[in-house]
């Protein structure tokens, strides 16, 4: 029951590690970009889409890169080229990507002959937990670590690999001093500018692959309207739990996970609470943690100075 | 190279020339994106507009839609002013409509010159509060607004969720999870044959209109908005400011949310709000925070609105049309507010082009 029940919160956490490592990537550059729920959408819809069409788990992966990708640009542009303010700016493309998402799905589910859109059978297989001979039969250990779609393994190594770039290399180094303050790292020479478009762009590619797992999984594979349903929130908000770390956030998306799937495994004769109660949680913590780590105002929260305040070159 | 510099800002008639331009290129933009799809550009716009103007009834089904967003659209206004991004208008419009539905479903006995104010302050109260409680941490710790705003919305659905399986089920509804719907008395009438609402709606432009340009409160919100340090200065009680404009937001949201239960859902659901308290973000943002200009823009949106559920039901394309459009016009008008403040400067010497 335990087990099941942490494999289960693990996988539920996959899409909230995508988009919470996508938004730390765009933070780290100063930009809070509140798009994140409309480019896992529109992420979902391509990945979707395409997987459906090409019955390629990976033109499915990329296209969900791509999409997100794309959505993000719509935001750098405007933020980072046309100093528009960011907040407005990322709830348009929030809005934007759900009616965007939503109408291509009634559309594609317009011209289809089944009157449902559902994923083939080999894009399925593709994708479906592994198995591997010898290692997942082990008890335990086995369910625990090798019984995971591979978008799981995929989440974890992008947060993995992003935490290694911003900690250990120069160019990550570069990109924390960007966010902590812009004008300096310019007068360093760093390109602002360039590595601004990096970072939003890869963040939003990865929030993507993210929203193609809410698409493909979470539904057994059937195409519904808003299928991201909020997740893309939580990441947002799960940024400043995991104090803008992506290793920290593996944990932090792994506790909403496991809040996510707990009304299906409390037992009704232990604790009985309505099922709302239950869905309402996930925001219920968020709003909590918001408020304690505002209280506490801990200095080492590593907050991006200029988080939220466009760079204007000619104002240094 | 080329840089970016500020510029004197434009008058209000070149300002105003941008902005129709952003509109026009974003209604190409969409254009393309239908012609994508394989429809004629043209004949969808045509169809939105006679679509929401076709007859009585559609243009009194226009009206139905613009009063909650008009209604949300002046709610947030006032916290967007100050610089307080409150995107809990769900949430609120949500609390608001719970608070009134309690008498609607529990006092509908009351006489309706009773019932109707009592719903409406109790509406108020239930936006009023819910936005509170962001405010007071924002201002004693410094909570993050955006976020704790966002969350309330959710925290609200669920709480409405719950009311419908439990406390307030409509126990005739064949267990279903409902609400009942409200009794006649509780409906607030129609005035030419739209509910009453577009009467409040259009009263709160008019007395948001006087209250941020003519009073000192009004006064106060602009300058917090623009600087708290300057406010502090001035001996303002910033504090206090926030939280008091952060109420009358919130309780802007919950009339809002009291007139779409009781004017035109007439019974309380998960969908009381349905996306209009973030569409009201678009709309105050696009009307400059202006009530006067919010009334044009929200007028303009529920055509949007009115008109792809004809698109709906003639071309089988979905509503989300509108939140698509809208989506687009505010990114061109978000990206074109750039040149009424700076131009791009080509730099024809190649040194100097640092500082």
């Amino acid at each position: 029951m335990l087990i099941k029940f942490l494999v289960a919160a693990i996988a539920a956490s996959t899409p909230l590690l995508f988009g919470t490592v996508g938004e730390i990537l765009s933070e780290k550059v100063g930009h809070l970009n509140l798009g994140v729920e409309g480019m896992m959408s529109i992420g979902a819809c391509a990945g979707f889409m395409v997987g459906m069409q090409t019955d390629s788990f990976v033109l499915a992966l990329v296209a969900a890169f791509i999409a997100g990708l794309c959505s993000a640009l719509i935001y750098a542009v405007l933020t980072v080229t046309f100093l528009a303010d960011q907040n407005v700016a990322g709830l348009t493309l929030t809005i934007f990507g759900i009616g965007l998402a939503n109408f291509i799905g009634i559309f594609m589910l317009g011209s289809s002959e089944s009157g449902t859109l559902k994923l083939p059978a080999g894009i399925t297989a593709q994708m479906r937990e592994i198995s591997i001979p010898g290692l997942s039969t082990i008890p335990v250990i086995g369910p625990l670590l090798f019984s995971y779609s591979p978008f799981v393994y995929l989440g974890v190594l992008i947060a993995i690999l992003a935490g290694l770039f911003l900690k250990k290399t120069k160019m990550g180094l570069n990109v924390q001093a960007i966010g902590h303050n812009p004008a300096a790292a310019d007068a360093a020479g760093i390109n602002v500018t360039r590595w601004k478009y990096t970072m939003i762009l890869l963040g939003g590619g990865i929030c993507g692959i993210g929203g193609a797992y809410c698409a493909m999984i979470i539904n057994g594979g059937v195409w519904i309207s808003n299928n991201v349903g909020g997740l893309g929130w939580i990441a947002v908000a799960l940024v400043i739990f995991a104090k803008w770390n992506p290793w920290i956030a593996i944990g932090g998306s792994f506790v909403f996970g496991a809040l996510r799937i707990l009304k299906y495994y409390v037992p009704k004769s232990v604790i009985s609470l309505p099922t709302a109660f239950y869905d309402m949680l996930p925001f219920l913590m968020t709003a909590l943690i918001l408020v304690i780590s505002s209280i506490r105002k801990k200095r080492d929260l590593n907050l991006p100075g200029s988080l939220g305040v466009d760079y204007f070159r000619e104002e240094r | 190279m080329i840089r970016i510099v500020k510029i004197k800002e434009k008058n209000s008639r070149q300002t105003f020339a941008i902005h129709l331009a952003a509109f026009l290129l974003a209604l190409c933009a969409g254009g393309l994106f239908i012609l994508m799809l394989g429809f004629n550009p043209l004949e969808i716009y045509a169809t939105i507009i006679s679509g929401a103007f076709r007859s009585k009834m559609a243009i009194q089904a226009t009206i139905k839609i613009m009063i909650p967003l008009l209604i949300a659209a002046l709610g947030v206004m006032l916290s967007f002013k100050m610089r307080f991004w409150n995107i809990g208008g769900e949430g609120q419009i949500i609390m608001g409509a719970v608070f009134a539905t309690y008498f609607a479903l529990f006092h509908a006995d009351w006489p309706s010159f009773i019932l109707f104010p009592v719903m409406f302050i109790a509406g108020l109260l239930g936006g009023g509060l819910w936005a509170l409680i962001p405010a007071f941490f924002k201002v004693k710790f410094g909570t993050n607004e955006t976020l704790f705003t966002l969350m309330l919305n959710y925290i609200a659905l669920y709480l409405v969720s719950w009311l419908q399986e439990g406390p307030w089920r409509d126990p005739s509804a064949n267990g279903f999870p409902k609400i009942a719907s409200f009794g006649k008395s509780a409906v607030l009438p129609k005035v030419f044959g739209v509910q009453i609402g577009w009467i409040v709606a259009l009263v709160l432009v008019a007395v948001l209109f006087v209250y941020l340009r003519y009073t000192k409160q009004g006064y106060e919100i602009s300058v917090v908005g623009e600087s708290q340090a300057t406010a502090t200065y001035a001996g303002m009680n910033v504090q206090k400011i926030v939280l008091r404009t952060m109420f009358l937001s919130g309780a802007i949201a919950g009339i809002c949310g009291m007139i779409q239960a009781t004017g035109s859902d007439r019974t309380l659901s998960t969908g009381v709000a349905g996306g209009v308290g973030f569409t009201a973000i678009i709309v105050a943002w696009l009307a400059q925070l202006n009530p006067i200009s919010s009334l044009v823009i929200a007028f303009l949106f529920s055509v949007l609105e009115k008109g792809s559920s004809v698109i709906q039901s003639t071309y089988g394309l979905s509503t989300d049309c509108a939140d698509v459009l809208q989506g687009i016009i505010l990114f061109f008008v978000l990206g074109c507010e750039f040149f009424i403040r700076y131009k791009f400067v080509r730099d024809h010497k190649g040194g100097g082009k640092k500082c």
